[in-house]
């Protein structure tokens, strides 16, 4: 579904991904973990099609990212570290404002709200919305399309144990519905419940790879300090 | 660190030369016009100037084209330097247009539309300068660049136009019979040979001031990326 | 933004205590120069919108060509314009009796609207994404938009002073010149100035 090969992308002087390598088959579910500043946020805004690579391959579903549009786009749905909703619109304006631009039926946009539990909420402005509730809003607004891939860029971020526990039931749900996904984390523990597989991003390459079910945390903590130890060892 | 190529010095030596033999020209070859005495000898200067600081705009806008068509960062190195020199060379044109309008027309300053054409251009140079300021990434400055130095070349010769036909008391200088009632004058053979002499070699000066900073481009990119490659060795 | 215009007229007035022979000829200046000032601000506010919270980002990604986005932003900070000034307009008629329903005179007030968005819409975008963001707008837009300026006023005075059409009517023809080049300008670079 993902195929990415020698990925780099230059800011000015600064490399991000160097050479990156990393794949998704259909229906994975990979959480990519790695220190601040690996290059996460960078790898999933390429595959996003908001940010262009400086040089290397994308394919996405088929299609290649360089010469990809508006179709390719059609089959992402995107969480990213912002909201992405507009404060003075409530959450329902805010879905019938995507969904024209993606071609959504009012009844899809109501099943939306009720599958993220926003159903009875629905007529408040946004802005008047937790952290949690955006963020659900947000996977509603990512899915309403029905993409065949969801990115989502640190979701759990700011949130608290419940609505962390809201936002991963809203994900297994969504994940179970046959989408490749890709989420960046920083929650070890969080990221193996969800996932199928974990890879490590350190310093602009994916250092390792481990499949997530079946490890305890013990586990899970012991292959990441490896491999993160591993990916600063001298070349 | 490229060595300071040997055609780079002969320019140097051509550009000191021909400015100080147009100097020559100007001072002792060329006749003392009649009607406004030796302050008109400040002619040949200030449209020297003034017609290499808008081929320095076009050296800018064409390089913002090469840039967003091709993306290599020499363009962006080319472009910027241009802008740098034409604003100090429509400067010394916008101060040697008021040492002539004094005594001529009895003000320092006049809103007739080439002057007006001249103040806006520096006004675009000085935008432009700013709006590199003010971004953060290398790529995104350069795009933006670019962008800003096509439109504002364009927007010059419609702004000229429209100034035009709002008001004009700048002298039509050359050959045009009322010429003289407007304040302007005809030129005889002497005087052209001064005039253009003039403008080839301000025209050197420019080309070789351009090779100059561009040169210091290159070497501040170089120091940059440098600096970069320590800060993660370090690591 | 109804509020900002009619104050920006009323200072106007009487900042410069115009008597009736100089209002003809000084009117067509102010009544711009209160139009450029609100669409300022009005396209300052359209981007703003959308760094908010990211939704440019959001924009974007929808399974559109890039070039709708621009035209939307435009279109969107034109009939902003065009709400301004259809609130402006018949204050000023009364204010300094004047008629403003003329078809000549509307399309000036047209032209030089679509002019200042479709320019302003690409520089907005830009600043937008650049840090010294409010300033720098108007730093950047206003040389570029001087012939939209002095054509729509131009030509505005033409029919406030009830001139002869031959006699001005180079100006609506620089301001239709204008528009055209600088939308086909805007559209070809707009891409660039989404690209990350």
């Amino acid at each position: 579904m993902i195929l990415v090969k020698k990925l780099v992308k230059r800011f000015g002087p600064l490399t991000v991904l160097r050479e990156l390598d990393f794949s998704v088959a259909e229906g994975e579910f990979v959480a990519l973990l790695g220190p601040n500043g690996a290059g996460k946020t960078t790898l999933l805004r390429i595959l996003a099609t908001l940010s262009r690579p400086t040089s290397g391959l994308v394919r996405i579903a088929s299609y290649q990212l360089t010469q990809a549009g508006p179709e390719l786009r059609a089959q992402l749905g995107v969480v990213s570290h912002q909201p992405l909703l507009y404060g003075d619109l409530t959450a329902r304006e805010n879905l019938i404002f995507y969904g024209k631009l993606y071609g959504i039926s009012q009844e899809r946009i109501q099943e939306v709200l009720e599958l993220v539990g926003l159903g009875s909420r629905q007529d408040d402005l946004v802005r008047t919305y937790s952290r949690g509730m955006q963020q659900r809003l947000a996977i509603g607004r990512a899915i309403l399309h029905n993409p065949k891939i969801l990115l989502l860029d640190e979701p759990h971020t700011g949130l608290d144990q419940e609505a962390g526990e809201i936002l991963d039931r809203v994900l297994q749900e969504v994940a179970l519905e046959g989408r490749t996904v890709v989420m960046t984390s920083h929650d070890l523990v969080r990221a193996a419940s969800l996932a199928t597989r974990i890879d490590l991003l350190s310093r602009g390459k994916i250092t390792a790879s481990t499949p997530a079910q079946g490890l305890s945390s013990g586990d899970l903590v012991d292959f990441y300090r490896t491999a993160l130890a591993g990916g600063r060892g001298k070349a | 660190m490229k060595p300071k190529p040997r055609l780079l010095t002969v320019l140097d030596l051509l550009a000191a030369v021909s400015v100080l033999a147009a100097a020559g020209l100007v001072f002792f070859y060329a006749p003392v016009e009649q009607m406004m005495g030796a302050v008109q000898k400040v002619f040949y200067f200030h449209v020297a100037t003034a017609w290499v600081g808008m081929l320095g705009f076009g050296v800018a806008a064409v390089s913002g084209i090469l840039y967003l068509q091709r993306e290599e960062e020499r363009y962006d190195v080319a472009g910027s330097a241009a802008v740098e020199i034409s604003l100090v060379f429509f400067l010394i044109a916008i101060i040697m247009g008021s040492i002539w309008a004094r005594p001529i027309w009895n003000t320092w300053w006049t809103w007739d539309p080439r002057l007006t054409t001249a103040a806006i251009v520096e006004l675009i140079f000085a935008a432009y300068l700013l709006l590199r300021s003010g971004v953060d990434d290398p790529e995104r400055r350069a795009r933006f660049s670019a962008i800003y130095a096509i439109f504002g070349f364009i927007s010059v010769p419609l702004t000229f136009i429209s100034i035009r036909l709002l008001r004009t008391i700048h002298p039509v200088v050359i050959g045009s019979a009322e010429a003289a009632s407007q304040g302007g004058f005809n030129m005889d053979d002497p005087m052209k040979t001064a005039f253009f002499f003039s403008l080839a070699a301000f025209s050197i000066l420019f080309a070789d001031l351009l090779w100059h900073r561009v040169r210091l481009g290159e070497l501040q990119r170089k120091v940059i990326a440098l600096r970069f490659k320590s800060y993660e060795e370090e690591d | 933004m109804l509020v900002f215009s009619l104050l920006v007229i009323l200072i106007f007035n009487f900042a410069l205590e115009l008597d009736l022979q100089a209002r003809t000829s000084l009117s067509a200046g102010i009544l711009w120069a209160t139009f450029i000032f609100a669409g300022t601000i009005g396209l300052n506010r359209s981007l703003a919108v959308e760094k908010d919270r990211g939704c440019l980002d959001g924009l974007l990604l929808a399974p559109v060509d890039r070039s709708v986005i621009y035209f939307g932003k435009a279109v969107g900070n034109l009939l902003f314009m065009l709400i301004v000034e259809a609130i402006v307009l018949p204050l000023f008629s009364f204010l300094y009796a004047f008629n403003v329903f003329q078809p000549g005179f509307l399309l000036v007030v047209l032209l030089g609207s679509i002019g200042y968005a479709a320019v302003g819409t690409l520089l907005s975008t830009m600043v937008v994404q650049a840090r010294t963001r409010d300033i720098l707008l108007p730093i950047l837009l206003f040389p570029l938009t001087l012939p939209v300026v002095i054509a729509a006023v131009k030509g505005s005075q033409g029919f406030f002073q009830s001139l002869p059409y031959e006699e001005f009517s180079v100006w609506i023809n620089i301001l239709v010149a204008y528009d055209l080049i600088f939308i086909a300008v805007a559209m070809m670079v707009f891409d660039f100035v989404l690209e990350d």
